[in-house]
């Protein structure tokens, strides 16, 4: 099963609702241009939606990665919400969890935003 | 994706022992092969009886290791091909994955969690096939390179 990527507004924060696989190809691809089409107009505070991601390898780690960092570049940020354990798993064996901001709370990750 | 038996010595020195089963795929070096040998990877792992996270873990190192020799080993050069033989015994699970490029020194591929690498959006994969498997091994044909990946059936 491919990616399914749905956006949707609270406020000004923009959270992407993401589902299926983060690999090679597809996924990465999918995320990466709609991360790309919310900066350039002009959305700065963007959260990932993991929830319905339960398969993730390593050329999806480096989207997630280049989405946080093109984010962050255009001034904004980006936060990931509900990792499922796999997710999860990995971010943590990659030590990028320690780059991340993640929550399990929408409220929260929204509110959290300067 | 075919089934072959393969004339390559690497594979033949590799032959499991009379109890163990084994068999390889030659494919061409194209992308569209990755999921149906992550696939295999899995349902072999379930029927080694590793946990369905195990089995998952380690078809995902498959996958990695495919990606690596179709993409940054054979160069997706069409005339080039990549060789995976699975094998099955009492002790292990072990998978190989073997290119036709110039060659992989792990050693030099940089730390990924190293600070000044973490935020690199690529050269994860091998980092998260040692993570993953028990025992991961390079082997240089000249040419090219063999992954083997092992995983202890002792440790499911």
């Amino acid at each position: 099963m491919s990616m399914t990527l749905t956006a949707r507004q609270v406020g000004d924060v923009t959270i992407l609702d993401l589902s299926g696989k983060i690999t090679l190809g597809e996924g990465g691809v999918t995320l990466r241009d709609e991360v790309r089409k919310l900066l350039a107009k002009g959305a700065k505070k963007i959260v990932l939606n993991l929830a319905g991601v339960n398969y993730i390898d390593s050329s999806g780690l480096g989207e997630l990665v280049s989405s946080y960092t093109a984010v962050k570049n255009a001034g904004g940020e980006l936060k990931l919400l509900n990792l499922t354990s796999k997710v999860r798993d990995l971010l943590v064996i990659t030590k990028l969890l320690t780059v991340f901001d993640v929550t399990d709370d929408e409220a929260a990750a929204v509110a959290s935003f300067a | 994706m075919t089934d072959s038996d393969t004339n390559s010595r690497t594979f033949e020195a590799q032959k499991p022992s009379s109890e163990s089963q084994a068999n390889h795929l030659t494919l061409d070096s194209e992308l569209s092969n990755v999921d149906p040998v992550e696939a295999r990877a899995e349902q072999l792992a379930h029927k080694a009886g590793f946990d369905d996270d195990t089995s998952s873990q380690i078809a995902m190192a498959t996958r990695e290791a495919v990606i690596n020799a179709i993409l940054h080993g054979n160069k997706r050069d069409p005339k080039k091909k990549v060789r995976i033989g699975f094998a099955l015994s009492n002790a292990a699970l072990s998978i190989t994955i073997a290119d036709e490029g110039l060659g992989l020194d792990p050693d030099s591929v940089p730390d990924p969690c190293a600070p000044e690498n973490i935020l690199r959006s690529s050269g994860r994969g091998i980092f998260l096939m040692r993570a993953i498997m028990d025992e991961v091994h390079f082997h240089q044909l000249r040419p090219g390179t063999e992954i083997e990946l092992i995983k202890h059936r002792t440790n499911k």
